[in-house]
């Protein structure tokens, strides 16, 4: 669960996890985290958690809300985000990763959210009122749906409040790089023999369109070479390839449309 | 009208790294220039059963009617195309389908899908989806999305609460605002686009846009173009290079050629004559 550590001047006051929908900010004694200063407004600032994420908004506060020194209205609240508000920070600490990458498979699991619970969550919004009731209307929606989408068997209520990294959870497309040696190939004759072209994309064409191309492709496992068009196939070290991807090693000599090439890792 | 030598097809679909089953369900009818691909939810095999009765469900219906009728037709009544009208229909017989078995056996309860809808006739595209199954196009090197999800994540960027960089980090990824067979009716969201031969289509499931970039995915069409097979296999390989968390599905349609509907003189007097 995510949560909030309140300093000020250095000096930690204390944590505050972040389990309510809706954790209002102000001066104000009502508020979940109340800053009895001066310079913050009754109610200043309000975080909505929805699922995994949280949002941080300002409610029109005198002075303003402050995330990493930038101001905002809105903000959608990332690991380590330290929002100011007078002489208090409040730093934002999203959740641990999970341990078991077989916990996020079944997080992630496609549901619906039903337009009923979606109108049932926005007459609650509406009845509790409040300035932010779009806000709290789609979050209660999704609390509603996640709920009766638990109760229909969908999704895996232990799955779903495992703890799970806001940030660092479904990652964009990140393949596994860092620990990947760069590949490399070195023109060998041709008009532009003793060229070298690095393989960082993951796939580089090689070839002419219409003669002859083939593909290769930088994986997890290492760089491997595909035929895709062409009469005749592409050779590694003289022998003709199949229609598989074929793995490449270190020194391997690859002809392609007359051209021959050398296949190297760098260090 | 055959289109099987205007468009060229390849589709691919894997259960990825994670999952035991594939929820996903592709179908293609090359003869009528029909393309449908539902990744579907719900527990046990509830999901499979969900997008499996949604595209054989359109892919049956639209195939007896195309026997029959051309999309490009014009509708007496209303003045209008028939294609909109008919691919509308399906999508909606195939929702009262899934619902129906969701509501009276206990094991399908709650199943649902997504969908995306290609309709391939007289020089267009008709598009009808819903969820968070999306149509990319490639066109003279340009890669674009063509669809907008149906869902929460996408909801949210609209609104400006979060950005597209933020969208990416976001945990509630899976939450879709609409689905197939999950209420007694549903509104597809329906477009039409003109299409030049050398496009190439993209239908997917989240499985791969979720796990690979939009510019990877646009530099392996690009790339791999020639080879459309190959193509969809790179696809899908990249997906589970990159984890492939969920199932993983993808269709290449290629315009090979303009496939004009016969809209001439003679065929407007064979109607009159009719």
């Amino acid at each position: 669960m995510a949560k909030l550590i309140l300093s000020m001047d250095g000096l930690v006051l204390k944590e505050i996890p972040l389990t309510k929908e809706r954790t209002t900010i102000g001066r104000k004694p009502h508020n979940d985290i109340q800053i009895d200063n001066l310079a913050v407004s009754g109610e200043h600032a309000v975080i909505v958690t929805i699922l995994n994420d949280s949002f941080l908004e300002d409610l029109g506060s005198t002075n303003g809300t402050v995330v990493n020194g930038n101001p905002i209205k809105k903000h959608f609240l990332q690991n380590n985000d330290v929002i100011e508000l007078g002489k208090y920070k409040l730093k934002f600490v999203g959740e641990a990763a999970p341990a078991a990458s077989g916990e996020k498979a079944d997080f992630e699991k496609t549901m619906v959210l039903r337009p009923a619970a979606m109108k049932a969550a926005a007459g609650v919004a509406a009845a509790g009122g409040g300035a932010q009731a779009a806000v709290a209307q789609r979050q209660a929606a999704v609390q509603a749906s996640a709920a009766s989408a638990a109760a229909a068997g969908i999704a895996d209520k232990d799955a779903r409040t495992a703890p799970a990294a806001a940030p660092a959870a479904p990652g964009p497309a990140a393949p596994g790089k860092p620990a990947q040696p760069l590949g490399a190939i070195q023109l060998l004759s041709g008009g532009n023999a003793g060229k070298e072209l690095e393989l960082t994309k993951p796939l580089t064409t090689l070839g002419k369109p219409g003669v002859q191309v083939a593909v290769l492709t930088r994986r997890p496992q290492g760089y491997f070479i595909t035929h895709v068009e062409g009469a005749s196939r592409p050779t590694v070290n003289g022998q003709e390839i199949g229609a598989a991807p074929h793995s490449l090693k270190d020194h391997d000599v690859i002809e392609l449309a007359g051209v021959k090439m050398e296949f190297f890792l760098k260090a | 009208m055959d289109l099987t030598q205007t468009l060229e097809i390849a589709t691919c679909t894997d259960p990825g790294m994670v999952r035991s089953h594939n929820e996903d369900s592709i179908a293609a009818d090359p003869t009528n220039g029909l393309v449908v691909l539902a990744d579907g939810m719900g527990g046990y095999n509830a999901g499979e059963v969900a997008s499996g009765m949604a595209t054989t469900v359109i892919v049956t219906e639209m195939r007896q009617i195309l026997a029959n009728a051309r999309p490009y037709e014009v509708d007496q009544k209303n003045n209008q195309e028939i294609a909109a009208r008919l691919v509308r229909e399906q999508v909606l017989k195939a929702n009262s389908s899934i619902y129906q078995a969701a509501q009276t056996q206990p094991q399908y309860a709650g199943m649902g899908t997504t969908l995306v809808v290609c309709l391939f006739y007289d020089n267009r595209v008709l598009v009808a989806h819903l969820g968070d199954s999306r149509l990319y196009m490639l066109r003279e090197g340009k890669f674009r999305q063509v669809t907008r999800d149906h869902s929460l994540l996408q909801e949210q960027i609209d609104s400006g609460i979060i950005t597209a960089e933020q969208a990416k980090r976001a945990a509630h990824k899976n939450l879709v605002t609409k689905a197939l067979g999950i209420d007694p009716t549903v509104e597809p969201e329906l477009h039409e686009y003109a299409t030049k031969p050398g496009d190439i289509y993209l239908l997917c499931s989240d499985g791969l846009c979720d796990m690979v970039d939009d510019e990877d995915i646009g530099m392996t069409l690009q790339a791999l173009g020639g080879n459309l097979k190959l193509a969809a296999q790179q696809l899908v390989q990249m997906a589970n290079d990159n984890g492939g968390r969920d199932n993983v599905s993808v269709i290449l349609v290629r315009v090979l050629r303009e496939y004009p509907g016969a809209k001439g003189v003679m065929a407007k007097v064979f109607a009159w004559l009719k």
